[in-house]
């Protein structure tokens, strides 16, 4: 990730502490988060019945994460029934060399994108400028981001440590090497940076080809993919280009179309605190004479499979990404989301990134600690996670990994699966679709024990005659 | 449907600042000329299926989509105007699904202005009314008001890249 790498990042505790010296961040993050704060509070008590809504969004996640392997399957079918094409990515590398290769078939040399996390989380357009492909960000926000050479420090906002000033100076400065430049009258009035971004995306998104784009949710039922956005670049990027290439996290799916409608009423909200954003759109597959006609669906797994075998700790991946946790964090409004070292900043990035990434580095193993466990933000999440339990979690296995890290894993990944004897034939589905799930994940408990026990890897075909051997893995 | 859903309706679309008149169904042509000469807008693009009835001003060119129209045709237009398939009071929003009266989606992406007009009978109180009156297979824009951005310190601007004018017709 050239110039962002966030690996061999000092530890929070160092990077916290040249944030809060930074006035202008400060000041910042204390006027935004307060006033998404006020919005929120009212738009939410707007809501006949917000906890019933809330109980019903973690049921409907917690039960997608019980059965994923079986909702991403039906997804898998559902989607390519629609005319698009589903890849399966095991980690990073590999979502970067299936997108890479998707979009080298076409022959453009440039795409795209609409704000995803997690393209920024697998290093997406540093893998594509690698190979000599140029990613265009769109919206207003990370076009600010990628202008200014800088990295996102708020979900939601991620130009939020930059003011007007600062913004325009951007824009002045950079806007010519990326395309159209800026005015020559350029003034700091948001309206006038926002026709600015109007003015130099316009052309590019009526003549590139190729989008990338991610997805708040996958409808399994219907293969569905859903992005709700405000300034209608989302739109522009959705519809627009001839390829359309999204990249998704599996904990996304939802299971059915009656089932979105719990989730478009709580992430607006808890989100920008409106009733609704200005723009949602949903699409299956590939529709003529509408749209893209040509849809990649690449589903990424990422570390989040081991995240699924973690019995506390797999309430993260419940996660919508309304960024409402950030916004009362007495922790994060005084350091901002550059501190976290991570794309997921603020309390659900000190609970998620040292899962998905291991605690192995400093930075990853001192997360769970970024924390008063004040317990704001778990009365704010829509889909009810209990983040400081989690932290408190994490800080136990930080503590425990030391030790036999590998083998307690795969014990635990193991006893997730083993719990219900139909996760595995659908364990071993899945499994099958991510080429390299095996044998680090699914029968991956295996893999991982054999490498601290030094005995021969356990070959996948043969991990349905041992379980049928062992009555089931109850010997 | 019950009783206030128009009101409720055109009240939550003008908190997203969209203009929203409620009208009588004969007075829909009336007010679609009145809305389009308040804009000075002449070229319309008009989707397959809107009712040509709707569309009584003399003073418009009325740009069909068959051919269809590239994006540069859209860039050029005044405005576009088409119906919606469901319409949902508590949110404010207008939900297109590309069917009669609506048209592909970019028809009412690129223009600057769009003009919708909610039919009788579309109107549904909450989100989890519209649901099942939606069809996921075809591809749907839920519209909350003119596109925005509170990207720069939060303050809200309308539009950056969709139609930075919105305007509504709610029948009643
Ligand atoms: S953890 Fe909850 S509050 Fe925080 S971003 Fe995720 S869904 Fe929102």
């Amino acid at each position: 990730m050239s110039g962002h790498t966030y690996l061999g990042m000092p530890a929070f505790p160092e990077r916290s502490a040249a944030a809060v010296q930074d006035a202008q961040l400060r000041h910042n993050l204390r006027h935004a988060t307060r006033t998404i704060r006020g919005k929120r509070a009212a738009v939410i008590d707007e809501l006949p019945d917000w906890p019933g809504a809330r109980e019903a969004a973690k049921e409907i996640k917690d039960r997608t994460l019980r059965h994923l392997d079986r909702y991403l399957v039906q997804l898998e079918e559902a989607v390519t029934a629609a005319g698009g094409t589903v890849h399966w990515a095991a980690d990073a590398a590999e979502a970067n060399r299936i997108v890479v290769g998707l979009v080298e078939a076409t022959g453009e040399r440039s795409v795209v994108k609409v704000k995803s996390m997690a393209t920024q989380e697998i290093g997406l357009n540093e893998a594509l400028e690698s190979a000599g492909i140029t990613a265009y960000e769109t919206d207003l926000a990370e076009l600010i981001v990628q202008l200014g050479e800088d990295t996102p420090s708020h979900i939601l906002v991620p130009a939020i440590h930059r003011n007007r000033a600062e913004i325009r100076e951007i824009f002045q400065r950079a806007m010519a090497d990326w395309g159209r430049p800026a005015p020559g009258d350029l003034t700091d009035d948001p309206r006038a940076l926002a026709e600015a971004a109007r003015l130099h995306l316009r052309e590019r998104f009526m003549s590139t080809r190729v989008a990338v784009s991610g997805a708040n949710f996958m409808v399994a039922e219907t293969g569905t993919l859903v992005v709700l956005e405000s300034e209608g670049n989302g739109r522009m990027c959705l519809t627009l280009p001839e390829t359309l290439i999204s990249v998704v996290g599996i904990e996304k799916t939802i299971p059915t179309w009656e089932d979105l409608s719990v989730f478009l009423e709580l992430l607006p909200r808890s989100s920008t605190g409106e009733r609704m954003n200005p723009y949602t759109t949903t699409w299956t597959g590939v529709t003529p004479g509408d749209g893209p006609q040509t849809f990649h669906l690449v589903l990424l797994d990422n570390g989040r499979t081991d995240v699924l075998a973690d019995q506390v700790g797999r309430q993260a991946l419940r996660c919508i990404r309304c960024s409402a946790c950030l916004n009362v964090c007495p922790v994060y409004q005084r350091t901002g989301g550059h501190a976290y070292g991570s794309v997921y900043p603020g309390p659900i990035g000190a609970i998620l990134t040292p899962q998905l990434r291991g605690m192995q580095s400093e930075l990853d193993a001192s997360l769970p600690y970024a924390s008063t466990l004040c317990g704001a933000c778990y009365e704010v999440c829509p889909v009810a996670i209990d983040i400081p339990e989690v932290l408190v979690h994490l800080r136990a296995r930080a503590v425990q990994e030391s030790g036999h890290r590998a083998e307690r894993l795969a014990m635990r990944a193991a006893r997730w699966v083993l719990e219900r004897p139909v996760r595995l034939t659908r364990a071993q589905n899945a499994a099958g679709r991510f080429r390299r799930l095996i044998p680090k994940r699914l029968p991956g408990p295996l893999g991982g024990w054999t490498d601290t026990r030094d005995l021969p890897p356990v070959p996948r075909e043969s991990f349905r005659a041992w379980w049928r051997r062992t009555e089931k893995g109850d010997s | 449907m019950g009783e206030g859903a128009l009101e409720l309706l055109a009240e939550r679309i003008r908190d997203y600042r969209a203009q929203v008149r409620l009208v009588r169904a004969e007075e829909i042509p009336n007010a679609v000329a009145k809305a389009l000469r308040a804009r000075n807008a002449r070229r319309i693009v008009v989707p397959p299926g809107f009712p040509a009835e709707w569309l009584a001003s003399g003073e418009c060119e009325w740009l069909s989509d068959e051919g269809p129209l590239t994006p540069a045709e859209l860039d050029r237009v005044d405005g576009v105007i088409t119906s919606c398939v469901v319409a949902i009071a508590e949110t404010g929003t207008l939900v297109l699904d590309g069917g009669t009266g609506q048209g592909r989606r970019a028809l009412t992406l690129i223009p600057d202005y769009h003009l919708c007009v909610v039919p009788v009978g579309r109107v549904v109180r909450t989100v989890a009314e519209a649901m099942p009156l939606l069809d996921p297979i075809r591809p749907l824009t839920w519209i909350s008001g003119p596109s925005a951005t509170s990207d720069i310190e939060l303050d809200r601007v309308e539009g950056v890249h969709g139609p930075r004018t919105l305007e509504v017709i709610v029948v009643g």
